[in-house]
């Protein structure tokens, strides 16, 4: 049954732009990017429990990379792409090692004191970032000479990251070294007792989630061909950290269903309401109070709760 | 990683650990034989877990030194005290609850292996370690409970698989944390058997209030008070020792 809907759900995604118009197009690219960027925040917030209010920085760092790479120093895109998320992964072992001298709240502060420090940094260095003017007039790569200009050819470049990404995620957090990544999260101090090094294998993931972190990041100034410091604002990273909660933390569809419930009413909404935070703040609510797991975990209680009925 | 520097299996010199003006560990020295069977009595607030705690590295001592098998350990973390053959089980239950057993005595078998590092291949593929878990829990009798997950067993039974992780590893040094703590007579036996049972290669420390049955488990017994070492030999010198009587065994 699920395979059977997967597949159904997988061939939707492909077909997508033969009957959507471009501005539904555009808004599942920017659904694929998040779903990523989620993705990555969930490594970190769902399976090793660190609550990371700082994510926006990897996003916002691996765009900016990208962007001077490009236009001040005139890279081609591959090799600013390297550049990139090289930079950015490094970053992250750095981050790490600050930010995991702490858990919990601690940890949260320091992540979201970096990354104010970026976002600061990004406005007031104008002189590189072009201040609170943003970077625009960027170009998209072209893979194999592949021009990725029209909103079809940008969707299916970003569906394939994104479903690579999606199987490089489940991998990692399936594998060996994931399950003690979960057991880092529920018991540190038995998982120590065993042999398992609780900063390493926390550590270890930041790195990781960092990555994709970038990844997410690169995608995220192809499709926009600008860059504002607003990416890597506290209401960026914030945004991912609802959509994860929402959808489902320590799941794996949880963060690409609350990635994409963020997108559809930051872009359906804010048509209506000038204040769509305040609807994106009420459904938040709603979904803590009925489904406290998130979307995805509560959905799948609820069916299994059905089939247990009819039988 | 069998080095023979030292008769003892651990030994703890002068060790000193105060909260504030409270010493909880009072310059404790013990020394522990390879395969020896030693107790550890004293009331509550006597600073056994204390103990427990600094030898496995949770807690740092103030001074002193603690020593595995002649190396001093005393700056080393958790996780390598383990690989140097140190396994503890808990007095408050710590297991993974969402888990099944046999995917919680995995994690302890996985906590000495290098495929803990894995990070392509789940644990399922390493059919060994699933194999190794069953005879473990098969060990301490829990063999049919290993598909249901740690919530969904009764208390006594999660005793049992806190030693089925710690037995798992075959330590060289195992730390038990009041085993007996809120069983049936019934588990008692059980567990006492199993503790028993346990091969002499591994140096067994259990802290223990239900005298009765540990007493009948231990070649040496040391009792502990306010921190200090008030009593400590062999095992019926102790029990008849006066100050026992005073301490710990009452009126």
């Amino acid at each position: 049954m699920t395979r059977i809907a997967l597949a159904v759900l997988g061939a939707l995604l492909v077909v997508l732009p033969f009957f959507a118009g471009d501005f539904y197009v555009n808004l599942a690219s920017q659904i694929l990017i998040a779903a990523i960027f989620a993705l990555s925040l969930n490594l970190l917030v769902g399976f090793g429990g660190m609550t990371s209010l700082g994510h926006a920085s990897f996003l916002g760092v691996a765009a900016y990379i990208s962007a001077l790479m490009t236009t001040r120093y005139g890279m081609g895109h591959g090799p600013a792409a390297l550049v990139s998320i090289a930079g950015t992964t490094l970053m992250a072992a750095l981050f790490g090692v600050i930010a995991l001298r702490a858990t919990g709240l601690g940890f949260l502060m320091i992540t979201l004191a970096l990354s104010q420090v970026l976002w600061g940094l990004a406005y007031r260095m104008s002189d590189v970032t072009n201040g609170d003017n943003g970077i625009p007039g960027l170009t998209r790569p072209m893979p194999f000479g592949i021009p990725l200009d029209s909103a079809a050819a940008f969707y299916w470049f970003a569906l394939l990251v994104a479903v690579f990404a999606f199987i490089m995620m489940a991998i990692f957090v399936s594998s060996s070294f994931g399950s003690t990544l979960k057991g880092v999260r529920d018991q540190p101090r038995r998982m120590a007792a065993l042999g398992f090094n609780p900063w390493m294998i926390r550590w270890i993931t930041f790195i990781y989630a960092g990555f994709w972190g970038g990844v997410s990041g690169l995608l995220y100034v192809y499709y926009n061909k600008y860059i504002h410091p607003t990416s890597l604002s506290t209401t960026s990273s914030a945004e991912a950290l609802l959509g994860v909660i929402a959808g489902g933390s320590g799941t794996l569809g949880g963060p690409v269903v609350g990635a994409t419930l963020v997108l559809l009413l930051k872009n359906y909404a804010s048509a209506y309401i000038d204040r769509w935070n305040m609807l994106l703040g009420a459904v938040f609510l709603f979904i803590v109070l009925v489904m406290p797991t998130g979307i995805v975990p509560g959905v799948n209680k609820l069916v299994a709760g059905l089939r247990g009925r009819t039988r | 990683m069998t080095p023979l520097a030292s008769d003892h299996a651990l030994e703890i010199v002068n060790l000193h650990k105060a909260f504030g003006g409270l010493s909880v560990t009072h310059n404790i020295s013990l020394a522990i034989r390879r395969g020896e069977r030693r107790l550890i009595i004293g009331p509550n607030g006597a600073g056994k877990t204390t103990l427990f705690n600094q030898i496995t590295g949770d807690m740092r001592p103030n001074s002193g030194q603690i020593k595995l098998f002649g190396t001093d350990v005393t700056r080393f973390t958790p996780y390598k005290r383990a690989h140097f053959g140190l396994s503890r089980t808990y007095q408050i239950i710590t297991l993974f609850a969402g888990d099944t057993l046999e995917h919680n005595v995995t994690l302890g078998l996985l906590g000495l292996r290098p495929e803990r590092w894995q990070m392509w291949r789940p644990l399922s593929y390493y059919g060994d370690l699933a194999t190794e878990a069953r005879r473990t829990l098969d060990q301490v009798g829990l063999l049919h409970l290993a598909e249901h997950p740690v919530s969904d067993i009764a208390y006594g039974e999660k005793r049992r698989v806190e030693l089925a992780m710690a037995l798992a590893q075959k330590p060289r040094v195992l730390l038990l944390d009041e085993p007996l703590a809120g069983l049936s007579n019934t588990e008692r036996s059980t567990v006492k058997s199993l503790i028993a049972s346990i091969p002499r290669q591994t140096a067994v420390v259990m802290i223990e209030h239900d005298m009765d049955t540990a007493l009948d488990l231990a070649e040496t017994v040391t009792l502990l008070n306010y921190g200090r070492v008030i009593v400590d030999g062999e095992r019926d010198a102790v029990i008849s020792d006066e100050r026992t009587r005073e301490v710990y065994l009452g009126t």
